[in-house]
This record gives C-alpha cells, sequence and structure tokens, in this order.
C-alpha cells in the first residue's frame, strides 16, 4: 500500500490549477457527500479515540477492525442473495436486511477488536511493556490481519454487494439529497449520540472516564481495570462495524483484504484533528475531513491533493493547537 | 450474563437471516429487466463474426522442429494484485499457444515461466531482472501494464532479451529508443482518437467528461482522448489509484449536464466510479479502454454497468471458434481481453524457435524482421518496435456480457 502511494506522484506536465467557479457550483453537493463520508470517518475515529483515551495507545490495528465488518457485511449480504446488480425488494425486507447485516458486522468488529486485544496487547501489559512495544505490536496485527485476509481471500475486492439504488429525497439549494445519504448520516449521528450518552452518563462510561483520567487511582477506588479496557475495545468494534455496513453500502465493491487501510489512516487523522481522546472530536475531526477532501477534489480537478490538503489542514491545526480542536482528554472534557 | 445474552443475540440473528434469505433470493432472478431503463440511448449492435487471415502462423508450426530441452520462454507480468485478471487472461493465451506447439513438436518442448510483478512498477524490476539472469529464457511475453513497461525496459535492453507487450499500450514506450521492445497491438495514439470518434460519431455523444487515473497508462490515454474530443470536450478530472469514494468528481460531471463520460484507467477503481456515477442519476453513456474491459468490471458495478462501451486495440478471440474451444477446454473459461494477442505474440516467438532461432540474440533479430499473419492481426514491426496498421474495437455490455460491437476510429 504505501509503495502504491509513492508511485502515484504527479506524473503528468500541467501542475496545481484552482477551479474556484466548478467549488461554487459544486459546493452543496461537495458538502452533502462530505458530510456522509465523513461521518464513515466519525465511527471509525471514535474506535481509535476512546482506545487512545483509555490506554494511551494507538491501536494501529482498528482499520482491521473495521475491515472484519465489511466481510461480515459482504458475507451476510451475499449469503442472503444479494449482488452487484439492485436488488428488487420492498423497503421492509430491505431494511431488516441490513439490520441484519449490520448487527453481524458490529460482533464481527467487535469480535475482532476483543481478540487483538487479549491476543496482542493484555499479555504485554502484564508486562508492563514500555509504550513503544504496544505500538509496533499494533503494527503487527494489523498486517497479520490483513495478510491473512489476503491468504484466504486473494487480492481482488469481492464482488460487489448493492444494497439499495439511492433514490433523491430532498432537493437543498438545487442539489439531490438521496436516501443512501440520509440512511448514512442520520444513523451514523444516531451512534455517535449513543456513545456519547453511554460514557458521560452509564457508570461503565463513568468507569472508561475514570480509568481515561488517572488508572491507578480508579482502580483503587474500585474500577476494574480490565473489564473498562474491554468494554472500551469492544465499543470501538461496535462502532467500526457499523462503520462497515455505511462503507458498504456507499461503495459495494470495497470489500478488499488493505481496504481498510487509507481509511483507517484518515479517521486516525480526524481523530487527531478534533482531539484524540475525545469523543465530540472525533465527530468533529471525520466531518471536517470528509468535507476538506470533496472540496479538495473539486477546487483541484485532481484526487492526487485531496490527501495532501486534507494533510496541511491537519498539520496547520495541530501548529496553532497541538491537542486537536476540542483538547485531548477523555477524562475531563465534558465528553 | 453477558455470554447469555450474546448467544440469544445470535440466535435471533441466525433466524431472521433464514427468514430473509428466501425474499432476497426471489428478487435476485428477475434483474435483468433494468436493461432497457439505464441502457444508453444509441443501440450499437454486437458483433457476431470476424474474419481470421487465412495463412495466419500457428503454434504447431509443421511438426518437425527441433530444440534443447531448457528452451524456455517466460510470462513476466500481473499474476496477482488489484488488475491480476488482465494478467491472467494473457499467460493463459500464451499457455494455450506453448502446449499447442509441444504437442505437435515432439523434438522441441518449450519451457514456460511465469514471473509475477503485481502489475506494480514498483515490484516489477525484481522479477524482471531474474528474468533477464537466468539463461536459458529466450524470450519474454509481457509486461501487460505502461507503468512497469517503462520501469522495466532498460534491464531487457541490458541483457538484449526480446520481450513482446500484448497490452502495454503507453505511446511513450516506443520512444526511449529500446531495440528490444515490441508492442503486439495499437498504441494509445491510435486508441484515443479512436475512442473519441466512438463517441462522437456512433454513440452521438455531444458533452464527454474526461477522467483518468494516475498511472502512466491513464494519463497518456487521457490525453489523446481530450485531444481527439476537441470541443465535444466538457471537463476532464483526475482520480488516483487505489481511490474509493468518487462523489466529489460525479457531482462535477453531473453539473456539466454531460451525455458521455470516459475514464482512461483500470477496472478497479473504473468499475466502483461508474456504479456510483448511476447510483447519483447519470443516465448517459460510460466509455473506458481496454484497462476497464473485463469481466470483473462487471462483477464490481452490477447493472450499473449496462451503460458501458469500452475501446480496446484488441480483437474478439471469442469470436474465432477454434481458439475460443480451445481456450476454453484448457483454462475452463471464456478466452478474456489480450488473450489472443498473448497467444499470437508466443506463437512470433516460438516459429522462431522452430525456424532453429534459439538464442536470445537470433530471437531477436528473428522479431525484428518478421511479416507475417497472426491469428489476430499481421504482424510486421517498424524500427520503434510499433505495430504497422493496428485495429481499435468497440466493446459493449450486454445482458451481463462483454460483446464486441466492431472496428472503431476508421
Amino acid at each position: 500500500m504505501l509503495t502504491s502511494l509513492l508511485t502515484s506522484m504527479p506524473m503528468d506536465n500541467d501542475w496545481i490549477s484552482f477551479d474556484v467557479a466548478s467549488l461554487g457550483e459544486n459546493f452543496w453537493s461537495a458538502t452533502f457527500d462530505g458530510l456522509t463520508f465523513g461521518s464513515i470517518y466519525a465511527l471509525v475515529a471514535l474506535g481509535y479515540t476512546l482506545v487512545y483515551g483509555v490506554l494511551n495507545l494507538i491501536n494501529f490495528a482498528h482499520s482491521e477492525v473495521f475491515i472484519m465488518g465489511c466481510y461480515a457485511v459482504f458475507f451476510t449480504l451475499n449469503g442472503l442473495g444479494f449482488g452487484p446488480n439492485v436488488p428488487h425488494l420492498s423497503l421492509a425486507s430491505i431494511v431488516l436486511n441490513l439490520v441484519l447485516a449490520l448487527v453481524i458486522a458490529m460482533i464481527a468488529s467487535a469480535l475482532t477488536a476483543f481478540l487483538v486485544e487479549r491476543v496482542a496487547y493484555k499479555p504485554l501489559r502484564k508486562r508492563n511493556a514500555p509504550r513503544l512495544v504496544f505500538l509496533i505490536t499494533a503494527i503487527g496485527v494489523s498486517f497479520t490481519i490483513q495478510y491473512t485476509i489476503y491468504a484466504i481471500r486473494g487480492p481482488s475486492p469481492e464482488a460487489a454487494v448493492t444494497m439499495f439504488k439511492p433514490t433523491p429525497i430532498f432537493d437543498v439549494f438545487g442539489t439531490i439529497i438521496d436516501s443512501q445519504q440520509l440512511v448514512i448520516v442520520i444513523a451514523a449521528v444516531i451512534m455517535m449520540v449513543l456513545t456519547e450518552r453511554f460514557i458521560s452518563k452509564s457508570r461503565t462510561g463513568r468507569g472508561i472516564r475514570a480509568v481515561a483520567q488517572d488508572p491507578d487511582t480508579a482502580t483503587l477506588m474500585g474500577v476494574n481495570k480490565e473489564r473498562i479496557i474491554i468494554i472500551t475495545f469492544v465499543i470501538g468494534g461496535i462502532l467500526a462495524g457499523a462503520a462497515a455496513l455505511f462503507y458498504v453500502m456507499k461503495i459495494p465493491s470495497g470489500v478488499q483484504y488493505n481496504g481498510g487501510f487509507v481509511l483507517g489512516i484518515k479517521a486516525f487523522a480526524a481523530a487527531v484533528l478534533g482531539g484524540i481522546g475525545n469523543v465530540r472530536g472525533a465527530l468533529l475531526g471525520g466531518l471536517l475531513l470528509g468535507l476538506i477532501g470533496n472540496y479538495g477534489q473539486i477546487l483541484l480537478g485532481n484526487s492526487q491533493w485531496t490527501d495532501v490538503v486534507a494533510f496541511m489542514v491537519l498539520v496547520l491545526v495541530l501548529l496553532v493547537r497541538p491537542e486537536g480542536i476540542l483538547g485531548t482528554s477523555l477524562g475531563r472534557s465534558k465528553a | 450474563m453477558y455470554r447469555k445474552k450474546l448467544v440469544s443475540t445470535l440466535a435471533v440473528a441466525a433466524t431472521l437471516g433464514m427468514l430473509l434469505s428466501s425474499c432476497a433470493n426471489q428478487a435476485g432472478t428477475g434483474t435483468s429487466s433494468d436493461t432497457a431503463a439505464s441502457g444508453s440511448k444509441v443501440n450499437v449492435p454486437a458483433l457476431t463474426k470476424i474474419d481470421t487471415p487465412p495463412n495466419a502462423v500457428l503454434p504447431k508450426g509443421d511438426g518437425k522442429a527441433t530444440c534443447p530441452a531448457t528452451t524456455t520462454l517466460a510470462y513476466a507480468g500481473a499474476e496477482t494484485g488489484p488488475n491480476a485478471q488482465l494478467g491472467i487472461n494473457i499467460f493463459n493465451g500464451v499457455q494455450l499457444a506453448i502446449n499447442e506447439h509441444n504437442a505437435a513438436n515432439a523434438g522441441c518442448q518449450v519451457q514456460f515461466k511465469k514471473f509475477d510483478t503485481e502489475g506494480d512498477p514498483s515490484k516489477a524490476t525484481g522479477p524482471v531482472t531474474q528474468v533477464t539472469t537466468e539463461a536459458s529464457i529466450i524470450g519474454v511475453i509481457g509486461l501487460p501494464f505502461s507503468g512497469e513497461s517503462k520501469a522495466t525496459g532498460n534491464i531487457f535492453e541490458q541483457s538484449k532479451l526480446v520481450h513482446i507487450t500484448p497490452a502495454a499500450t503507453n505511446p511513450g514506450l516506443t520512444t526511449n529508443g529500446w531495440t528490444t521492445f515490441f508492442r503486439g497491438l495499437g498504441n494509445d495514439a491510435v486508441q484515443g482518437p479512436a475512442a473519441a470518434k466512438f463517441m462522437t460519431g456512433k454513440l452521438a455523444a455531444k458533452k464527454v467528461y474526461v477522467v483518468q487515473d494516475d498511472s502512466d497508462y491513464g494519463i497518456g490515454l487521457g490525453k489523446t482522448t481530450s485531444d481527439g474530443l476537441g470541443s465535444a470536450l466538457a471537463g476532464t478530472d483526475k482520480v488516483t489509484t487505489g481511490q474509493k469514494d468518487f462523489s466529489a468528481v460525479i457531482s462535477k460531471i453531473i453539473n456539466a449536464k454531460a451525455d458521455a463520460v470516459f475514464y482512461s484507467g483500470y477496472y478497479a477503481e473504473g468499475a466502483p466510479f461508474d456504479q456510483q456515477l448511476v447510483g447519483k442519476g447519470f443516465t448517459g453513456t460510460f466509455v473506458g479502454p481496454d484497462g476497464l474491459k473485463d469481466d470483473q468490471f462487471i462483477k464490481q458495478a452490477g447493472d450499473s454497468s449496462n451503460n458501458a462501451y469500452f475501446t480496446c486495440p484488441c480483437i474478439p478471440g471469442e469470436l474465432i471458434p477454434s481458439f475460443e474451444s480451445a481456450y476454453k477446454s484448457l483454462n475452463n473459461a471464456e478466452p478474456g481481453t489480450y488473450s489472443i494477442e498473448g497467444y499470437d505474440a508466443a506463437t512470433v516467438l516460438l516459429s522462431g524457435i522452430d525456424a532453429g532461432k534459439q538464442s536470445r540474440a537470433d530471437l531477436l533479430s528473428w522479431v525484428k524482421s518478421y511479416d507475417k499473419d497472426g491469428l489476430s492481426k499481421h504482424y510486421k514491426w517498424d524500427d520503434k518496435g510499433e505495430l504497422q496498421a493496428p485495429t481499435v474495437y468497440g466493446y459493449k455490455v450486454e445482458n451481463g456480457k462483454i460483446v464486441p460491437v466492431g472496428a472503431i476510429g476508421e
């Protein structure tokens, strides 16, 4: 993957140019599309942020937690008879199928996250390994899962699973908002609000915040740290499973062994942009990154520059606010 | 407690699954009915037969050839990787030629070796270096893609090893002064203008939007096509290899009110691109070059692909009955894009071996002065390694299959 990033340097002669008129024309559609993809980033970013908040660990294997959810969606829907063609089903049965796929994807991702924690991180924690070791293990786990999938499913993307054909719902400023965008954004926002409520209101959520603030004191106060850690990983997994369904909904042929890699990096960047360890920050960062990417593509007419623009914005924000837009602490913020 | 909940959730999920599978399966059967609704406005009829040269050179030769047992031809190119299918089509064609040759010539059993580049320029130099250091390899079929061909041409040149690409179409490849590079098909300086003419002519497109990826191939072909379109060009945009979400480009295309889109790149991005384009309500025609023309495109784009046409400097091998049936019995699949080009390229080299050209230098000069018909077309190269008088064909998607619509751009 890194090599293909390297080879994607611009090779033609025309250099950077700005198409402001086009950005004006396409502003609203770029905004809605950006918010749609941004909410997928945000759901994945929450997984990075929660684990970082509790363990101060960047769980690089989270992109594989996400891709396992994508495979679960693929196998479920494929098994139910969905294929590359648009299915002709009643609304009710589409909804039922999607809810089923959502539940299975959440289970698959949560299970992956749980196993990663048990196999890769817990033994290290028991031995009080230095933080750098966790980071390397995380990268190792990420590659292990990726290439295990490669060995089993091969390099090609899976056949597309189309869930429904997007139908126009609203017309805003002359731009159509379709059912797909609506489903993704609304469902993602609901999931994020629920997560936020859970962490700020529930007893377990208080435990998570306590461990994030000061693990030792939290343990002394009777919080079961190991249990909190598992729950954190599982919540991250559940959200990644939801993101997986929305991702496959938007990109039916996107299920591929390394399909989580770039998205994972973007989601991680989104978490940092919003303030890593901060639940609302992940939401804000994800949406912002989705928007910046889309505006960049339209302004520059060239996807090679969209990531450059997105990451330049990230660096500029971090120069001014090194802790991210909303600050970093899961424990201290109102999250 | 938790385990109990998990178990019951699983049970509910499984029950739901069984209930639902029946109705989803029913729905899957009647899907091709959409063809008329989402197909393009202009209908270009499918081609059912093509003529083959009567005196085409075939791999079996006269059956009296002798050669050392170590004589080896190699395929270098993608066996795996995101666009592997195009490579698989080629080496299956090569394998067929070698099998036919060896079956007819007991005294000359040519070995065949494959080297995987994954189609990736940065990974290709390793396997190609390996090819050139194996002394028994005297000729190579490959490399299929333009980027990897550009990256490895010098390695072949240094060891004076003849190689015929059955698929790489970037025009720049023959301007490097290489003497060992031969192109077994037309290049994009031919394909681009032909595609432009096809779109504005037969497909009656008034405003064409050109989208290109960041590969050598996509950039080169995007430019020749845009130039060929002239005033019918509605706009251009660039995407990257590995990109999955194309919503920004698509919104530009729809706002530009384009009635046709040309995607200059490979199917790994082209298929999701077309699928998202149709999902956003685009009703015009989608046209892609040879890099998109593969069943994988249909598999990934689904019935969105009903709006798709392809251009390709490749000959529809599936319409040559003898080739089609032999290929099918060997590979258990229909010939794909470039299968016959791979077969023909291997035949050129095999006929050289049969004529006693069994060293790298001899085989190289054999190809240089070659002037005969192959099954797909006449093979005679100019001093740069370009074919004289290549043909470009148009193809379209019909009932979930890619079918030829005839020669274009003439």
